[in-house]
């Protein structure tokens, strides 16, 4: 097996151009469709969803019995039972049993971080096949019991006498009994996120209108995309759902342009933050199957894409320099140049809505003259996107955001977009993903149609 | 799985109440497993012509215990009687009167089997009249036969210069379908043998290793009985469903090693898409067996449009739709099989079922048309038609008009999924490439209309 061929010289901003013999092809993917938390899979946990999206895939390529090279998958939200959550699931999948998993978190880069690990995997020649994935369940959240109740019930299990347990249980109080539910809050700063992009989305003066337009045209997007039977080969029905729950196929900017603000209330500006431009909380399972070429040949299945490179990026949103999901602005920049691209030679953008105002603000510091100077170093704005080449099957907004899953449903509908458009100008069809996170990080990559 | 009126009756205080009660007694039909004998006692075969002897000679080849003389009281597992060289009604006495001392010898589960000529191709009316003798003989003999005990025929068909062998290929393969338990609800049937083709498999137990089969409507019911049995038999299934019923197929399609394919079969591309992916997954693409079909039941004065148009569409048009893409595709020119799910709403027609029974009426017409348009690459289309047979669907009917649907019928049973998925799997076999545009129906020889 042909060894990569990787050099590094010296404390550059970025790695150089990986030279590798093998690429990493995507050959399709699976998923669940995404249902608004406290819906459909009100009673389903993180590994009865993950192995569901599994099993759809093994069938969907016939994979049943088959040794994968290693399976990757993370949850965001997880129960301390869920510690092997992906070997567990493939345990319970028709997969062979003696195929590894791990399990990775990268708050919501989980997913697409997951393509990249394996796919590097795939290149260095350690693995010929891989699964990706990513799963969470706001509805199944795991919820902690107070501090106060944690000191007691530790004690308790330490007690050894009756007298000592009645004892111990006896210091229980009513406020002990109130659990601690979880929340996206930033441990650091005590805000939400929504309240951190409300704070970007008003840096950057987006409009109310620019993101209710941008939710509306995320609806339209993926109910086409559904009514062309786009996601016959890339989902399977869950528990009575086959479609994503959050979709309003028959959303209108009227509708939108009603709904009340829930973020950024307090900042003195205008709040233009609504449900209907958040994406809602949500639970789903999403995962994708990476190759070598000569694997999907051998087993007669398609070659969608290439994973040519991925980056990631952390911006310092504690001091305040940058908002929190405005990592991706920093890391694209990044990307394009170790492989010498602009935004010319992209044919589709895939950028992660987990606020409207998120994917607005990314845009507007991209345009933005001085921003590229000050910031990304470059003689002036990177570039503008074409909104003809965005999301153009819909995005979060409208599929919903179940954290951990969100990379690998773009990653499994990119690849498929790359896959149909094929060439362009004779080059293969190229694909942008951005993908923010939690703690201020962003991880985003660029597929290539195979 | 019985149902609850068989297990009762068939034991104990249930069984003497029921006898005394003049309830119909139904047994536990004998059904196929790998490694099961063809038959289980001795065999019968009666009857002094050439064909006969032939006859005989080959199943003693098979290890079979063949009798020419009956013994007194032994039990025999099978009369065969080989009726083949009949000239006058008047030449039928002797052996049928043979056979039938014999029949009350015959153990449970047992088989009786014509061996006769078409009807069609007699030279005199007198030669005629003896043929078309037997049908009427066969009918009425499976009326009277009990204890699971199944009679059918066989008609081997003659062209000008061809003189089919009672032991041609095709003839064999049909004998040892009625002698099995494959054909455990098949009864008072004919199947002719229409030319000397097919060969027996070389393992009994997998007479489609190294197939490749697509079903449709593969999801539940009958259509997941034919893919297990067919993957029992040894071939490779595609399992194809509509996109809603993905999580049941997927199921079906890991449980028996297959891929899945989402896919409804009335899209205008469903033919290609299905070639597409059993040649790029598999290889290859040897037997299609249309079984996905819906019913829309109304009284004809209160159809409405789409009820009748959704049943056309999916029940008879999708299917010659795919055909023409079948028999227009290089990749099904091997010998190819097609076998299609009629039904007996096609044929004695159904109170409520102008629709369905235009539909499955159609599908017959279909068969016997596309046969000619088969057999230049030695390919074959035959169909199957259900009486009332156990599924999710039929569980749903009112319990009196099931259970008068369940007994109405020699067997006194409903048939299994099972059973249909056996007739489908021989049609599919070589051992059946002397069989085309034929209907064999599996409903238990149903009172009404057959
Ligand atoms: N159950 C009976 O007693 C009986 C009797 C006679 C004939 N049949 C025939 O047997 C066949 C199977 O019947 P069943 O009882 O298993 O029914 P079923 O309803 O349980 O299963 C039919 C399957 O076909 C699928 N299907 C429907 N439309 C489709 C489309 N457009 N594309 C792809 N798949 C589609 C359905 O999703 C379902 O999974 C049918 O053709 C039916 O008419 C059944």
């Amino acid at each position: 097996m042909a060894a990569a061929d990787v050099t590094t010289d010296g404390p550059l901003e970025s790695a150089t151009h990986p030279q590798t013999t093998r690429s990493a092809v995507i050959v399709g993917g699976n998923r669940i469709p995404f249902a608004r938390t406290g819906g459909a899979y009100v009673k389903s946990s993180n590994q009865d969803m993950l192995t569901a999206a599994l099993d759809g895939l093994i069938a969907r390529f016939g994979l049943q019995d088959e040794r994968i090279g290693e399976v990757a998958a993370g949850a965001v939200l997880k129960h301390s039972r869920d510690f092997n959550l992906t070997r567990e699931a493939v345990l319970g999948s028709a997969l062979s049993p003696e195929t590894p998993a791990y399990d990775l978190q990268q708050a919501c880069a989980t997913g697409l971080e997951t393509v990249i690990g394996l796919s590097n995997k795939i290149k260095l020649g350690q693995i010929d096949s891989g699964i990706a994935g990513g799963v969470d369940s706001a509805s199944d959240a795991p919820i902690a019991v107070s501090e106060g109740l944690r000191d007691i019930l530790l004690d308790l299990n330490r007690a050894k006498t009756t007298v000592q347990k009645l004892k111990i249980i006896g210091r229980i109080r009513p406020k002990d009994l109130a659990p601690d539910a979880p929340n996206t809050g930033e441990p650091r700063t005590g805000l939400s996120m929504g309240e951190h992009q409300a704070l970007t989305t008003a840096q950057w003066k987006i409009s109310r209108e620019a993101q209710d337009e941008l939710a509306y045209n995320s609806h339209r997007n993926l109910a086409s995309a559904y009514q062309r039977g786009f996601f016959d080969d890339l989902i399977t029905p869950y528990r009575g759902l086959n479609q994503d729950s959050n979709l309003r196929a028959d959303t209108t900017l009227e509708k939108l342009s009603t709904l009340k603000p829930v973020f950024g209330k307090n900042l003195g500006s205008e709040a233009t933050m609504t449900a209907g431009n958040s994406t809602p909380l949500t639970d789903g399972a999403s995962t994708v199957l990476l190759a070598t070429e000569e694997w999907a040949d051998a087993h007669g299945l398609p070659k969608l894409a290439t994973v040519l490179d991925g980056e990631a990026a952390a911006v310092d949103f504690v001091h305040g320099k940058d908002g929190l999901l405005m990592a991706p602005v920093f890391a694209v920049p990044r990307l394009l140049a170790r492989h010498g691209l602009t935004f010319e030679d992209i044919d589709f953008f895939e950028i992660h809505e987990a606020f409207a105002g998120t994917v607005l603000s990314t845009l507007a510091a991209w345009e933005d003259e001085e921003f590229g100077r000050t910031r990304l170093g470059l003689g002036g704005a990177l570039g503008k996107v074409d909104r003809a080449k965005l999301n153009i099957n819909g995005s979060s907004l409208a599929a919903g955001h179940p954290f951990a899953a969100t990379g690998g449903r773009i990653v499994a509908s990119l690849a498929k977009m790359l896959h149909e458009k094929g060439m362009v100008d004779g080059r293969p069809a190229r694909g942008l993903i951005s993908v923010c996170a939690a703690g201020g990080q962003g991880v985003v990559a660029i597929l290539e149609a195979a | 799985m019985t149902d609850k009126y068989t297990q009762l009756v068939s034991q104990g205080l249930g069984k003497d109440v029921a006898k005394k009660l003049g309830l119909p007694q139904p047994v536990v039909l004998r059904r196929h497993h790998p490694g099961a004998p063809l038959v289980t006692g001795p065999v019968l075969v009666s009857g002094d012509s050439a064909g006969a002897d032939d006859l005989a000679t080959t199943m003693l080849g098979w290890g079979l215990d063949v009798r020419r003389n009956a013994l007194p009281k032994e039990k025999l597992g099978a009369i065969i009687l080989v009726l083949d060289a009949v000239q006058h009604p008047a030449d039928l006495g002797k052996p049928v009167l043979t056979a039938g001392a014999s029949l009350r010898d015959l153990s449970p589960n047992a088989r009786v089997i014509t061996i006769s000529r078409t009807s069609q191709s007699a030279r005199t009316p007198a030669t005629a009249a003896a043929r078309q003798g037997i049908d009427g003989l066969l009918r009425s003999l499976a009326k009277e036969l009990r204890a699971g005990a199944t009679a059918n025929g066989i008609l081997l068909d003659e062209h000008e210069d061809e003189h089919l062998a009672t032991t041609s290929p095709s003839a064999l393969g049909a004998l040892r379908f009625f002698l099995s338990g494959r054909s455990a609800y098949v009864d008072g049937q004919f199947l002719t043998i229409g030319s000397a083709s097919g060969s027996l498999p070389h393992d009994a137990d997998k007479p489609l290793a190294g197939k490749v089969a697509v079903v449709t409507g593969a999801a539940r019911g009958i259509g997941a009985a034919i893919a297990r049995t067919l993957h029992r038999d040894g071939a490779r299934i595609v399992a194809v469903d509509i996109p809603a019923a993905g999580d049941h197929l997927a199921a079906v399609a890991n449980e028996v090693r297959g891929t899945a394919l989402q896919l409804d079969i009335s899209r205008d591309d469903a033919g290609h898409r299905i070639i597409e992916h059993a040649v790029e997954r598999h290889g290859r693409l040897d037997i299609v067996v249309h079984n996905a079909g819906i019913t829309r039941d109304r009284l004809l004065a209160n159809m409405d449009e789409g009820r009748w148009q959704s049943v056309i569409a999916v029940n008879i048009a999708a299917q010659l739709r795919i055909n023409e893409a079948l028999l227009a595709s290089e990749h099904f020119k091997d010998s190819p099989r097609i076998v299609s799910v009629a039904s007996t709403s096609g044929i004695a027609g159904n109170r409520g079922q102008t629709n369905y029974g235009a539909s499955k009426g159609g599908v017959i017409g279909m068969v016997r048309s596309t046969a000619a348009l088969m057999e230049p690459f030695g390919g074959t289309i035959n169909a199957v038609a259900p009486g009332f047979i156990e599924t999710e669907m039929t569980a749903k009917m009112p319990f009196a008009i099931r259970e008068a649907a369940r007994r109405l019928n020699s067997l006194k049973q409903g048939g299994r999924p099972e059973d249909v998925a056996e007739a489908i799997a021989f049609l599919s076999s070589d051992s059946a490439g002397g069989i085309s545009g034929e209907v064999l129906r599996v409903c238990g020889q149903q009172l009404v209309g057959a």
